[in-house]
């Protein structure tokens, strides 16, 4: 007899993505603020808070993919396709945001055109990951083990308002994140950012959750029949309470608790996900066990994941440390 | 449509891959030369292995951040284009690529930023710590890349069932035929990619009258590496040629330009391959020397392209000149190095302006030698992405159309022109730029370091990579 090992690649995955999506998250939308920051000066800080740490953030979206093509490969050869020009316009952006780190200082007199790589870049790696998101929760047509419709299908109203969703969404992680890591004026306008970013986020959380059930009776199904609607409401509740947390925490002027509110909010979405989804990996046809790998090549996988995944914490958590604090603003950049 | 999405994404891959191939080709040895110069640091406390180090890691800062984007696109590629090759492959190659990833990837990440930023934040033990995380996790990640693609090469430890391949055995899969030559192979070219790098721009500041101490200490080193690895390299790539020769005949007769299977094989040394008549136009060549080094036999016998049908055979063009350009560059190299040793027992190693002058033009020789090597292998394996066993043709996405991968090529194009012409022309100017002028970093205690990232990057350009 063999054990089932796709429950915990189920849980290895999930985590490895939404690892991704928290940090890489904050990264990106400190991104998406940089054009709007004060002055140049504040836009060196927003950069150098998140310069130390952005690669090892982006490692974890390289682990996802990998990690679905190693536990779950049908749906890697059946996802990737599909989202063909959105995965295309994702490395892309994230190629431009990745190389404006290193070559922004280095321009010095035309840093400004890395300026607009890094917003740029950094607006369109997240909206293309909304709408790859967006994607995976309407489905894909597939004909035995291989996708089966158009480079063009994920051209959808809804995959386009998840985009624009995910940009509020990362837009308030990184105005939080600034919250916690600088002072004073920039730390005023981050607030402001913040609210902005929350009502945005708060908005198309509503408007999605409204609108999934619609797409899929079994999605509605799940949620409101009983007594699924009796152990399931707490989760939206939550979602309100985290949110009025948040905006309360950035009233009072708090430092920390609004980013890790905003990590809380992102947390609910993604359960809520699982919950709408679960056991399906490629919407509506194909389940986690369908698309699993080999139970011998999960099993070699995971003997070093469970080894490893533990050490990476360690040391990720070590440069953070190394990292921790302010980025203090009365320093001043020289390049 | 005529336009071919197999070709096309064949196009795209290598586009994406070889462009990919030359930043690694750098850091990986580079990543090994910083922790090594941190390490004589420590161990000395020498001022110039600080001053050395603090210039290659803004450099590698540079390198490594285009390094890790551009790689992001390969994973991607597969999935996309290749989907069928990853749903017949995954069982076998994607857990490589996952441990390269928690093996390498996060290693090399994690540290990177210490590495970079954190010299004043951290003890020195740490700072050299880190330095040598991060080269382990370059060689890492070689290591399972390059089992991953040796694997497609002379695959092993495997069974098909359904038509998709099922593991057997872990330590077969890994350690198939071809890998422990490609990889030692492959690291060797890499390091001295980067020796030649380093000899290179200390050769030009010499020239120009800067950081003489410094600029002795690079090339010194560098000479040192390269009189080992030069000739390493030959040995490990006759017996690379061997092993190809015993999995991969078809790659061999073609790198060869060998259509007649045959005792006392000649060296072709130049020709221009006509594929459609089966022969060779303006054949230049030494008779018997081929058997020779492909077999360690005059009278070795040499399978010829005309052994396979052509439906199974690689195309030859790009395969026999490709590796013709990776063997004159390892003679370049070699050349220099002899000239090296030469100019060193007169005394005259850094007073020559024409060895320092050549040492300068010859930094792209390790950069050219590794495209070389890989289109050598990599078309070499055609027209199969597991050699023997799956075509090429039956990998590709079955839904793309010509136009869906033409209009990402041509995009992938502008951009890479636009990111790799930007990263040379930093990297240039950034050696333009120089060492730093002062460093203070060492000498502060550690109550002094300053606790917060910016003070790291505002304190002198000398500290770490860019702010």
């Amino acid at each position: 007899m063999t054990l089932d090992l796709v429950p915990i690649w189920t849980v290895i995955l999930a985590f490895g993505v939404f690892m991704y999506v928290l940090l890489d998250g904050f990264d990106l939308g400190v991104g998406i603020l940089f054009p709007f920051a004060p002055d140049d000066r504040t836009r060196s800080l927003m950069m150098a808070s998140v310069a130390p740490i952005w690669d090892g953030n982006e490692t974890w979206l390289v682990f996802g993919g990998l990690a679905l093509f190693a536990a779950f490969p049908l749906a890697f050869a059946i996802i990737f396709p599909a989202l063909y020009f959105p995965l295309l316009a994702m490395v892309l952006g994230l190629i431009f945001r990745g190389v404006a780190f290193e070559f922004r200082p280095t321009a010095r007199t035309t840093s400004k055109r890395w300026d607009q790589a890094f917003f740029w870049g950094s607006l369109i790696a997240t909206f293309a990951q909304g709408c790859v998101l967006g994607k995976f929760v309407l489905g894909f047509e597939v004909s035995g083990r291989q996708y089966a419709g158009t480079s063009w299908d994920w051209v959808h109203p809804f995959v386009l308002a998840v985009g624009v969703g995910l940009v509020f969404g990362y837009l308030l992680l990184g105005a939080t994140w600034l919250v916690m890591k600088t002072e004073g004026a920039l730390q005023d306008w981050a607030r402001a950012k913040a609210r902005m970013g929350l009502f945005g986020t708060l908005a198309f959380i509503g408007m999605v959750s409204l609108w999934t059930p619609f797409l899929d009776a079994r999605i509605a199904a799940r949620w409101f029949s009983w007594p699924n609607i009796a152990f399931l409401a707490p989760v939206p509740i939550a979602t309100a309470a985290i949110g009025g947390w948040l905006w309360a925490s950035l009233r009072r002027g708090r430092d920390i608790a609004p980013f890790i509110a905003a990590m809380g909010l992102f947390a609910m979405c993604y359960l809520g996900l699982a919950i709408s989804l679960f056991p399906h990996v490629v919407v509506p046809t194909i389940t986690l066990w369908d698309a699993a790998a080999a139970p011998q090549s999960q099993a070699f996988l995971l003997i070093g994941t469970l080894f490893l995944l533990p050490i990476i914490l360690m040391y990720t958590g070590w440069s953070y440390w190394v990292f921790r604090g302010k980025v203090r603003a009365d320093a001043g950049y020289a390049p | 449509m005529s336009l071919d999405p197999v070709i096309l994404s064949r196009l795209q891959f290598a586009f994406v891959i070889a462009f990919h191939f030359l930043l690694p080709a750098f850091t990986i040895g580079l990543a090994s030369y910083i922790a090594v110069l941190e390490g004589l640091f420590l161990a000395t406390k020498k001022q110039v292995y600080l001053r050395i180090s603090t210039f290659w890691i803004k450099i590698f800062a540079v390198a490594f951040g285009m390094g890790v984007v551009s790689g992001i696109v390969l994973p991607s590629q597969l999935g996309a284009n290749w989907s069928r090759y990853s749903d017949a492959t995954a069982n076998i190659v994607a857990p490589l690529m996952a441990y390269e990833a928690l093996m390498a990837f996060f290693l090399e990440a994690g540290f990177l930023g210490v590495l970079l930023f954190g010299r004043r934040l951290v003890p020195p033990w740490a700072h050299f710590f880190s330095a040598l995380m991060v080269a382990i996790g370059t060689l890492l990640s070689a290591f399972w890349i390059l089992a991953a693609n040796s694997w497609m090469q002379t695959p092993a430890g495997f069974e098909i069932i359904d038509g998709r391949f099922v593991p057997t055995d872990w330590l077969a899969v890994i350690f198939n035929p071809s890998f422990p030559y490609r990889f030692l192979h492959t690291v060797t070219a890499v390091y001295l990619t980067t020796a030649f790098t380093v000899i290179g721009v200390a050769a030009w500041y010499l020239r120009h009258g800067r950081y003489l101490d410094e600029a002795k200490v690079m090339i010194a080193m560098g000479v040192i590496l390269a009189s080992v690895l030069v000739p390493a390299q030959a040995l490990l790539g006759d017996r690379h040629g061997l092993n190809t020769r015993e999995h991969q005949p078809q790659k061999l007769a073609a790198m060869e330009a060998l259509w007649e299977t045959r005792t006392g094989a000649p060296a072709v040394l130049f020709a221009l391959p006509d594929e459609a008549a089966e022969t060779n136009r303006a054949e230049l060549s030494i008779p018997k020397l081929g058997s020779l080094y492909l077999t360690h036999s005059f009278d070795g016998v040499v399978q010829g392209l005309k052994d396979f049908p052509p439906s199974d055979r690689p195309p030859v063009v790009p395969v026999f000149f490709a590796f013709r350009v990776m063997v004159g560059m390892w003679a370049i190299m070699f050349a220099l190095t002899l000239w090296a040793w030469w100019l060193a027992r007169h005394k005259r190693l850094f007073g020559s302006p024409a060895f320092l002058r050549a040492a300068t033009w010859a930094i792209p020789t390790g950069y050219v030698a590794v495209t070389a090597g890989w289109i050598t292998t990599e078309v070499g394996r055609q027209p199969y992405v597991v050699y023997g066993l799956l075509r090429t043709a039956d990998a590709v996405t079955p839904t793309l159309t010509g136009g869906d991968v033409l209009a990402s090529l041509l995009i992938y194009i502008v951009v890479y022109i636009v990111i790799f012409g930007a990263g040379v022309y930093y990297l240039v100017r950034l050696v333009h730029r120089g060492l730093p002028e002062r460093l203070d970093g060492q000498e502060l205690r550690p109550e002094q370091r300053p606790a917060r990232p910016l003070s790291a990057a505002t304190a002198p350009a000398s500290e770490g990579g860019p702010p």
